[in-house]
């Protein structure tokens, strides 16, 4: 197991992080949601310890432990006061080292994942996202299907499948522990080797990472029938690229210019000089394989149409015409400005370690990170939007009222546009 | 058992001729500091056939004064490296930049031209701009979100209809159709006045430059011409009688809130009240998540949490989502039964202890954001003339005993005292 330390002395507060290796892209075909449902199930005991006592044992130190799952990674976070911190980090040990899996534990909690999928089946958002991922990447690569598992796989998922996970991907070799706050090194190490110095490889084979790149689909229009809704919910665009590019920092700063500030052009345009919309971003989402480019809006139902041409517009617009240069300054300014504000928290200093983890990126990255977004220029934006963003393969997907969106998709004349129905 | 640090952060205040009132706290282990803004003025003030306008008005503050541009003040503090935002509620407005050390003077300019000169930017082009986005995000907050309705629909139920706790934060889209220029105008003489305000800096400054700042900022602004007072925010301790309302909404499982009429923020009382509502719904160690989602399984979420309101009383809220295949009458009765036996047995000193562990442990973490501590200092300075309240929280909560907590669960948890508000899927019926 790796440690990494980051003493920041002012308040009697400590963030641990164990960031595990491996995440829902490590999970067998077929079982998609087992990784989250192995790291929640971890909260529900140990050998020593059932569910209420460990709960109980936690909060009685003022903690708690998040555990979930994301894309490359498991992971379990705490907050906790520092004279606290040693009796909470055992607790996180043992959970991780000698979990219990009871059979109606992980049953519950399997459940309780699909009692989710059902309630989000009204929320136009989360259908707006899925329907945008399944789009873009097509069920057979991971990242089509949701981080927490479909209805389908969901249901496949078998206790056994819950152990095997955890046996495979929780070993000590895939491990790094961070500690951010009221500690400083030395005491952070002679804690980290007394509490899970024991941790042994429990002689798993760590699975095999799956391929979650897109297999080139054409751009796809679609509806998802929300017949009753007051408003669309407006996804647009397409694979983006990977985190570890060798533009990435080009790519932050175009864009922060196109959609990633309050001041950028996308949320101007829809929410300032149109009032389509409450507010409308850019991002792209960072993962070890390419993650999706999106833009994100909910805007009025009237107006889907005319929104979905604005970002077109400028999405076209940032690639032919240079931006300004006090645009590029107030993007760089305000994202090597704001660091300090970033990195207040020992939560926020030790995500950003485990961040770091994830990505496999070099140890100085944050002492260079001000200097890095400084050197970006206007031409640097400019290669990095006629590089990055493809306005041909722009896929659309609203979430909204068909009777009112599809004729306004129609006309728009970038193609057929597709219904898709969510059974409730 | 948790060993308790207390953490307090110093705290000076002055007050300025024209009535604002300024407290600092400073510390230097960051470069960076916040600058946080509280009116005396929410949703509460509204006058009939104008809901919704206190949160209109929030936007309309974003919209320049007479030395600031459309949206420049967030193109100003961005450049300047900073954060910013503002947020409307029942009973105060705020507004609040966090800005690396040396730009302390941005941040006060800018707040300070828009609470002196504010009216020499507006427009009428910016009031319907401003009126068509609020209108977005009332669709994207509440009429588009399942379950959004909740939050007008439980104030609704739970205040009579001439309390100012009653109508919605958010606004009709009639009422905000019927906002006008003259209605800013108005609501700007009367409320965003200095002696209506409240100034916190928080974080890396040097106080001799902090006072003057504000001094040469803020002083020339002339004291308001006085409000009318709030109608009575009176009402009885209990609700009087059981009080409930069944909503019909495009969700697919059941979700109930419990709320309980409790102390005013702030009083002796109100922590127990609040220690009541950790031991009930706060994290996996709570009553309710251990019966209704680990035991029973019928929930998939519980919580429970105060609205903080410091005028007249508040609200303790239970808030439980059932798990799929659950009936809304049974998730109700379930959870009507697990208070029964709350205030049946009443709670122990172990389950005090458990909740004022994590109250505790919060108020400390959230101490390590210069935003967090000037919001705390700038609401203990508008509910109470008094900041330094921010330092007192642990201690008030730890002096909470558990006699304290079952006196409040016995007298304000019983039958009479419940409002519930049930959603269910459409056409799925309740008794």
């Amino acid at each position: 197991m790796q440690l990494l330390v980051a003493p920041m002395r002012r308040l009697p507060v400590v963030t641990a992080i164990l960031v595990v290796d491996g995440g829902a892209t490590t999970e067998p075909p077929g079982k998609e949601g087992v990784a989250d449902i192995a790291a929640h199930a971890l909260v529900e005991g140990t050998q020593k310890r059932s569910a209420d006592d460990l709960v109980m044992a936690l909060e009685r130190l003022g903690t708690s432990i998040s555990a979930s799952a994301d894309w490359e990674s498991s992971i379990l976070k705490m907050t906790v006061l520092s004279p606290n911190l040693p009796g909470a980090l055992g607790l996180m040990a043992e959970m991780v080292t000698s979990p219990r899996f009871d059979n109606a534990a992980v049953e519950r909690i399997r459940a309780e994942r699909l009692s989710e999928i059902i309630q989000t089946r009204s929320e136009p958002g989360v259908l707006a996202d899925e329907t945008f991922s399944l789009e873009l990447y097509g069920a057979g690569s991971r990242y089509g299907i949701p981080l927490g598992g479909s209805a389908e796989s969901v249901t496949a998922i078998a206790v056994d499948d819950v152990r095997g996970y955890h046996r495979c991907g929780f070993n000590p070799k895939a491990a790094t522990l961070i500690l951010a706050g009221d500690i400083d090194t030395d005491a952070a190490r002679q804690l980290a080797d007394r509490i899970f110095g024991a941790w042994k490889d429990a002689g798993g084979e760590t699975a095999a990472r799956r391929v979650t790149t897109a297999g080139g689909k054409p751009r796809q229009l679609r509806v998802v029938d929300r017949s009753g809704a007051q408003q669309s919910e407006l996804r647009m665009g397409h694979v983006g690229v990977p985190r570890s590019v060798p533009q990435y920092f080009d790519v932050v700063v175009m864009n922060a210019v196109l959609g990633g500030l309050f001041s950028s052009r996308i949320n101007l345009n829809l929410r300032e000089a149109h009032g389509y919309t409450y507010g409308a971003s850019s991002y792209f989402d960072w993962r070890r394989d390419a993650g999706p480019f999106v833009v994100s809006s909910a805007v009025q139902s009237e107006v889907t149409g005319a929104a979905v041409s604005e970002v077109m517009n400028e999405i076209h617009r940032i690639r032919s015409d240079a931006i300004q240069e006090e645009e590029l300054s107030l993007a760089t300014s305000y994202l090597a400005g704001v660091f300090p504000i970033r990195y207040e928290t020992a939560d926020a200093v030790a995500s950003g370690l485990a961040g770091l983890v994830v990505f496999g990126l070099p140890d100085d990255y944050f002492t260079s990170y001000r200097s890095n977004i400084l050197g970006v220029t206007v031409e640097g934006v400019q290669r990095a939007a006629q590089n990055f963003l493809r306005p041909e393969d722009l896929n659309v997907v609203v979430a909204g009222n068909p009777d009112l969106v599809l004729s306004q998709l129609t006309q728009l004349g970038l193609g057929e546009v597709g219904v898709v129905r969510v059974d409730a | 058992m948790a060993e308790s640090t207390s953490v307090r952060i110093p705290v000076e205040t002055f007050e300025l001729d024209n009535g604002l009132f300024v407290t600092l706290s400073e510390d230097h282990s960051a470069p960076i500091v916040a600058v946080n803004l509280w009116y005396h003025v929410g949703s509460a003030n509204e006058r009939t056939g104008r809901t919704g306008f206190a949160h209109l008005f929030e936007h309309m503050l974003f919209q320049g004064s007479e030395n600031v541009a459309a949206n420049e003040h967030f193109e100003l503090v961005q450049r300047a490296g900073g954060t910013l935002n503002g947020s409307t509620w029942l009973e105060r407005t705020n507004y609040f930049e966090t800005l690396p050390s040396h730009q302390l003077a941005l941040g006060l300019w800018l707040e300070a031209d828009r609470m002196g000169r504010l009216l020499p930017a507006m427009t009428q082009e910016k009031l319907d701009t401003q009126r068509a986005v609020v209108k977005n995000e009332r669709r994207w907050s509440v009429d588009n979100q399942p379950y959004g309705t909740w939050w007008e629909k439980l104030p609704e139920l739970a205040f009579p209809e001439s309390h100012p706790f009653h109508h919605s934060l958010i606004g009709s889209f009639e009422d905000l159709d019927a906002a006008s220029i003259e209605d800013v105008a108005e609501f700007f003489a009367t409320h965003y006045t200095p002696d209506n305000a409240v100034l916190s800096i928080a974080g890396d400054f040097d106080p001799e430059e902090a006072r003057s700042l504000v001094r040469k900022y803020f002083g020339d602004i002339p004291r308001g011409r006085g409000r009318s007072p709030l109608p009575s925010m009176d009402v009885p301790a209990h609700f009087g009688a059981p009080l409930r309302k069944v909503v019909e909404d495009d969700v697919t499982v059941p979700r109930v809130f419990m709320a309980f009429r409790s102390p005013a923020f702030g009083t002796e009382e109100y922590y127990a009240a609040s220690v009541a509502g950790a031991i009930i719904g706060m994290k996996k160690g709570s009553i309710l998540y251990r019966a209704l989602v680990r035991q029973k399984q019928i929930a998939t979420e519980v919580s429970a949490f105060t609205f903080d309101l410091a005028k007249g009383r508040d609200l303790l809220i239970c808030d439980v989502t059932a798990r799929a295949g659950v009936s809304g009458t049974s998730l109700e009765q379930n959870l009507s039964s697990e208070i029964d036996r709350i205030v049946a047995e009443g709670v122990t000193s172990d389950d005090v202890a458990r909740a004022v562990a994590i109250i505790s442990t919060e108020i400390a973490v959230a101490m390590q954001s210069a935003s967090d501590r000037a919001d705390k200092l700038s609401m203990f300075a508008t509910y109470f003339r008094n900041p330094s309240l921010a330092n007192e929280q642990v201690t008030k909560y730890e002096s909470v005993t558990a006699d304290a907590v079952n006196s409040f669960v016995k007298t304000n948890m019983t039958n009479t005292n419940r409002a519930v508000l049930l959603y269910i899927p459409r056409g799925e019926g309740v008794q």
